[in-house]
């Protein structure tokens, strides 16, 4: 029983020393991002945008694979539980307000943390492994400003505008199936859509996407950075990056709903 | 003049065990210093804080006159663009070029443009033997290949003192010789060395005085010929690479092991 309570006490203080890393690590980002010109020390551009292309612009094929699938899905199973009270017509509103809202943030997050999450993680950490985050820090350039704040800002940019692109696809897979199970043209379906979606919606979804975006990097680099052992760590750490990252994105939506709905 | 590297009652632990134990040496400008030792003798570790990689539990390090304890991020970062690090693993990083790998110092710190960075890169290339590398990934290259990519990286900045942890560790005896006069030529042209290695034949070749480390401990740091003629039967062990063999009482080691239990 002591062991046990001994081991849940380390586990408490390894994740919170691990909370307290990526709190300084966003810190240390955001002080590179507006202050690093100024002191000779730039985030390059070119490295956020190469970081974007691989964070977002290799992203969207299989998120508008995913995005149509679930718009769909949305729209079949609406249509399925509205169809029991005889409101069918009503599938529109609540598609449009569950992918903007839910399906398209949700499932952008989970993919981008299974993709770039674990990435980065795996990353940063055989870079550690290979002592090529030393050799960043002795030649003087420091690896926060390197490598964490190009990924950070990247990932703020490219997971917005990847959930604004799943709202898009989505919508229009929840269209495809309701214009052709219901009869209803696209541009009417359309007109359904303008009326039931608010600009709030789908500030709703990128607001959660934007937090997402900042879970899954920190995640993914103090994983990665925390490295030990060889290859069996690398692999330890990346499935780490993903499974919290996963699981800190569905806690963030749960939260950022509940308080968004009751405010 | 001031030291290239100045370190006074260096202690460092991990956890609890001591690592360092007192260690104070001085490298003077332009000289070669070997750090020797086996494993497990804190040399790497030394190197790490010689770095500032790692702080030490007490004591001081000073390397080109800044204090890498107490010295400021302006005067660290300074300090910094004045050496050049090579790595026992080369620390190439892996997602770039050999030629992108060596000018990336020239890119982060000075102010040139490419072709004069391009040039200034093919130059360290040709120094260090690999001519025509640049566009090469590190994965394609040997083991040696890798060791003289890092050499070019480190020096790219002409720094003042060169950090070389096992520049010759796993290649053939050509190789290695050929590095070994590298290391040389770079000597010549007046700047400092620390190289870490266990390679007897390599320390006696380039060395202008060697420290001899055995369980965190400085055992003696003199010229060559100083440490060749120590008393020191645990230098004497190493140079000699002779096996030391624990000795044990039969009964002793009986009783810990029922103790243990």
């Amino acid at each position: 029983m002591r062991k046990l309570a001994e081991n849940f006490g380390r586990d408490i203080q390894a994740g919170l020393t691990e909370l307290g890393q990526a709190s300084l690590l966003f810190v240390e980002s955001l002080q590179f991002t507006l202050t690093g010109a100024a002191r000779q020390q730039p985030v390059r551009l070119s490295a956020v945008m190469a970081q974007a292309m691989e964070m977002g612009i290799r992203a969207l094929p299989i998120v508008t694979v995913l995005s149509l699938a679930i718009g769909a899905m949305v729209a079949i199973q609406g249509i399925y539980s509205l169809g029991l009270f005889g409101a069918e017509s009503k599938v529109t509103l609540g598609a449009a307000l569950s992918v903007s809202r839910e399906f398209a943030p949700l499932i952008t997050g989970v993919l981008v943390a299974g993709r770039s999450g674990s990435a980065l993680a795996a990353r940063l950490g055989t870079m550690k492994i290979n002592q090529e985050i030393d050799a960043l820090t002795v030649m003087g350039i420091n690896p926060v400003r390197f490598l964490v704040a190009p990924a950070l800002l990247a990932m703020l940019l490219m997971l917005p505008l990847l959930t604004w692109f799943a709202d898009m696809v989505g919508l229009f897979g929840a269209g495809l199936y309701i214009t052709t199970t219901l009869g209803q043209s696209f541009p009417a379906y359309l007109s359904d859509l303008q009326a039931a979606l608010k600009v709030d919606d789908v500030l709703h979804g990128l607001g959660k996407s934007a937090i997402f975006a900042v879970e899954i990097t920190l995640i993914g680099v103090v994983n990665g950075l925390g490295v030990s052992g060889g290859a069996d760590g690398i692999g330890r750490v990346t499935t780490r990056a993903v499974v919290h990252g996963i699981s800190a994105i569905v806690i963030t939506d749960m939260l950022f709903a509940w308080l968004v709905i009751q405010g | 003049m001031t030291p290239a590297i100045e370190v006074d009652r260096l202690f460092a632990h991990y956890g609890d065990k001591a690592v360092l134990r007192d260690v104070s040496l001085r490298v003077a400008p332009g000289e070669v210093m070997v750090i020797m030792g086996g494993s497990g003798s804190g040399k790497s570790t030394l190197l790490r804080h010689l770095l500032g990689l790692q702080l030490p539990t007490s004591g001081t390090v000073k390397v080109l006159g800044v204090d890498i304890v107490k010295g400021r991020r302006r005067s660290m970062l300074e300090m910094r663009r004045k050496i050049g690090v090579a790595f026992q693993s080369g620390a190439l990083f892996s997602s770039m070029t050999v030629g992108e790998n060596i000018m990336l110092p020239l890119r982060e710190h000075a102010r040139l443009d490419e072709a004069t960075m391009r040039i200034m890169m093919r130059l360290k290339l040709d120094f260090v033997n690999l001519p025509g590398s640049e566009d090469l990934m590190p994965a394609e290259l040997s083991g040696g290949m890798i060791k003289r990519a890092a050499l070019a990286r480190a020096i790219i900045m002409d720094p003042k003192l060169v950090f070389l942890d096992e520049p010759s560790a796993g290649l053939d005896p050509v190789v290695a010789a050929g590095l070994d006069e590298l290391i040389l030529e770079l000597k010549a042209t007046g700047v400092s060395l620390v190289v870490v290695t266990h390679e007897l034949e390599s320390a006696f070749r380039i060395a202008d005085r060697i420290t001899v480390l055995d369980k965190g401990e400085i055992l003696v740091s003199d010229t060559v010929d100083a440490v060749r003629a120590s008393p020191n039967a645990r230098v004497q062990a190493l140079l000699t690479r002779k096996v030391e063999h624990a000795t044990h009482n039969p009964d002793e080691f009986l009783l810990a092991l029922t103790r243990a239990n």
